[in-house]
């Protein structure tokens, strides 16, 4: 059984269909990339496994458990399951130390100082346990978004969700992120990213997925999609891409 | 040569540069400024001088008030001195154009022009200020002893502050109180989903019922009726507490809307952050929204709370004795309104720090890095 199915899931947004039967799944400790052109609905994926989006028909199940439709603790389903955002979404009126303990705090009712200790832990790991008692702005886009990956991790998620979290950084600042998450997979944590980072979703995903027409229109190992496409659209895709320089 | 040269030079194509022109001539408006200078200080003179026969009709006409008035005299003069300044960079102005020094006749002609400017701009001050003290000396300074009756303020300032006290205990209280009802108000309009439904109704139809209720009407309605209904514990209330309920009934409506702009200012990806660490509706809206809303409406809600201390001088109408009814009482005893501008003084003395002290808090904030 998979960590995360995905079956058959239809979504509208106005007239306009994101999800059309879509299906995937994902096993534990694996890797997963969503690729394809912006609009194929990579990020509502995300969001709809978080349950920030409602799905209109079909389900997901994480672990065996249906996610989606009535009766479902949206709250529970997120202390399991963390996401991280491309535009970082850090609180701007806390400082690092107060991100990230909120929700340990909060919602796992963690006494302050314990959580304070594992949020400098997590901090000091990422070398940023000197900003603990800054706020957001002062640091760099890279720094925030490694916040905001240790404020997710926080939580001990069995599973992260990462929602083109490189899209919004400087070039020079990608790499310090994405070292992050090459260690995430290396320590076995069960990731899905959409991403736009080819060379990145070749290095460390299990599996590549090409999301296009509201379905995974093409899935397999890394070598694959990259290597030998079968389909004649993640070809035209992919090739945009390296015409673009970024593959 | 370039392509990118070919276009550009102007002697190939044969086309012209068309900022090349030498400055305009700004002796004129230095001559303009100069004029108006004079004229500015003539006035004053003059109304320096009536000013000097209006205090000796007070018997405050002794050396010190002399001395007083000369210094203002020289003073009016000094508007022409960016003008004389003015003249004085147009001629060095027209002197670098006669030896084709086209740079150095700009910078000058932009220095006479500022300072021309400059000079203009002090004397139409200068213009209204001395309209305002012609106003209050004229008719033998009628208006003056009418509203600024020097010994009967300071005789009664004491009376005065006394009762303002009663002013200073409405509005604390009340405002403590409008920050607390506006912010439930706000959220009620925000509950999510059916259940929240009715809440939202009840929330919307106060807020239109107390934003469209004038304060005073709402003041006299619950000042005078609430004793007369008899209810236990309400109708033996005093003035000042009924001064309260109404006060904070109206401004809690305003706050409300102030709040809830505020709330609706915070991006919804700050929602989706807080959603996504598993914090509740309410989790999220205690300790990611409305600690940001707070922040940005500081502003306005210290407007709301300047007019909330103004509203408190409505309170008279039920008999309440707050500062204006005893200026009022002080008025008709003594046919003269100068008790009333005390008041006056003290409502405006007392709302500008609190603007000047907001401005201090948000600077700060800003320089710290939060928001």
């Amino acid at each position: 059984m998979a960590l995360i199915e995905i079956r058959d899931i239809h979504k509208n947004f106005g007239g306009h269909t994101v999800f059309n039967g879509m299906s995937l799944a994902v096993e534990e400790h694996q890797v997963v990339c969503l690729i394809g052109p912006s609009g194929c609905g990579k990020s509502t994926l995300l969001r709809c496994i978080n349950g920030l989006e409602p799905i209109d028909g079909g389900e997901i199940r994480i672990h065996g458990e249906r996610m989606t439709g009535p009766g479902v603790d949206v709250n529970a389903l997120r202390r399991d399951v963390g996401i991280v955002f491309q535009s970082f979404n850090l609180f701007p009126h806390m400082t690092v130390l107060d991100n990230v303990t909120l929700a340990p705090i909060q919602v796992l009712k963690v006494p302050r100082a314990e959580a304070e200790a594992r949020a400098m832990e997590l901090l000091k790991r990422i070398g940023l346990e000197q900003k603990a008692t800054s706020y957001p702005d002062r640091l760099s886009g890279g720094q925030q978004q490694r916040v905001a990956i240790v404020r997710a991790l926080a939580m001990d998620p069995m599973i992260m969700l990462l929602d083109e979290i490189t899209s919004a950084l400087d070039p020079e600042l990608v790499a310090e992120v994405l070292s992050m998450v090459r260690d995430l997979a290396r320590e076995g944590m069960t990731m899905l990213l959409a991403t736009h980072e080819m060379g990145f979703a070749r290095e460390v995903a299990s599996k590549v997925c090409f999301l296009y027409g509201g379905k995974v229109h093409e899935e397999g190992p890394p070598e694959q999609i990259f290597g030998a496409p079968r389909e004649e659209r993640t070809r035209s895709f992919l090739r945009q891409i390296v015409d673009a320089g970024r593959l | 040569m370039t392509a990118r040269d070919k276009l550009t030079a102007s002697d190939t194509t044969g086309r012209r540069w068309r900022f090349g022109a030498p400055p305009k001539n700004p002796t004129k408006l230095a001559l303009t400024a100069i004029a108006v200078g004079v004229i500015l200080a003539a006035l004053s003179w003059l109304t320096l001088d009536n000013l000097y026969l209006a205090l000796q009709a007070l018997e405050q006409g002794g050396a010190a008030a002399k001395i007083i008035l000369v210094i203002l005299g020289i003073g009016a003069l000094y508007p022409l001195r960016p003008a004389f300044r003015s003249l004085a960079r147009a001629r060095s102005s027209r002197q670098a154009l006669a030896q084709n020094d086209l740079v150095n006749a700009r910078i000058d002609t932009a220095a006479s022009r500022d300072a021309a400017w400059i000079s203009i701009s002090l004397s139409v001050a200068l213009a209204i200020v001395l309209m305002v003290v012609e106003f209050l000396i004229a008719n033998d300074l009628a208006v003056s002893r009418t509203f600024f009756l020097l010994p009967l303020m300071g005789e009664t300032l004491g009376l005065i502050l006394q009762a303002f006290l009663t002013n200073i205990y409405i509005f604390l209280i009340a405002e403590v109180l409008v920050l607390v009802v506006g912010l439930i108000v706000a959220i009620a309009r925000f509950t999510p989903g059916e259940a929240g439904k009715p809440i939202r109704a009840l929330a919307v139809i106060y807020t239109d019922v107390f934003r469209g209720l004038p304060a005073i009407i709402n003041i006299y309605l619950i000042g005078f009726g609430i004793s007369l209904t008899g209810l236990p514990v309400l109708k033996d209330c005093s003035q000042e507490t009924f001064a309260i309920i109404a006060l904070t009934l109206t401004n809690s409506a305003y706050v409300a809307e102030i709040y809830r702009a505020g709330i609706e200012s915070i991006h919804w990806s700050q929602i989706a952050g807080a959603r996504s660490l598993g914090l509740t509706y309410m989790q999220t809206m205690r300790f990611v929204i409305v600690p940001q809303a707070v922040r940005r409406i500081i502003p306005p809600l210290l407007n709301s709370f300047i007019s909330l201390q103004k509203d408190t001088a409505l309170v008279n109408i039920i008999g309440a004795m707050d500062a204006f009814n005893q200026a009022k009482i002080i008025a008709s005893n003594h046919f003269n309104l100068s008790a009333v501008t005390t008041v006056a003084i003290i409502f405006v003395v007392i709302t500008i720090p609190q603007a000047r002290l907001v401005d201090r808090l948000v600077e700060r904030r800003r320089l710290a890095g939060g928001m």
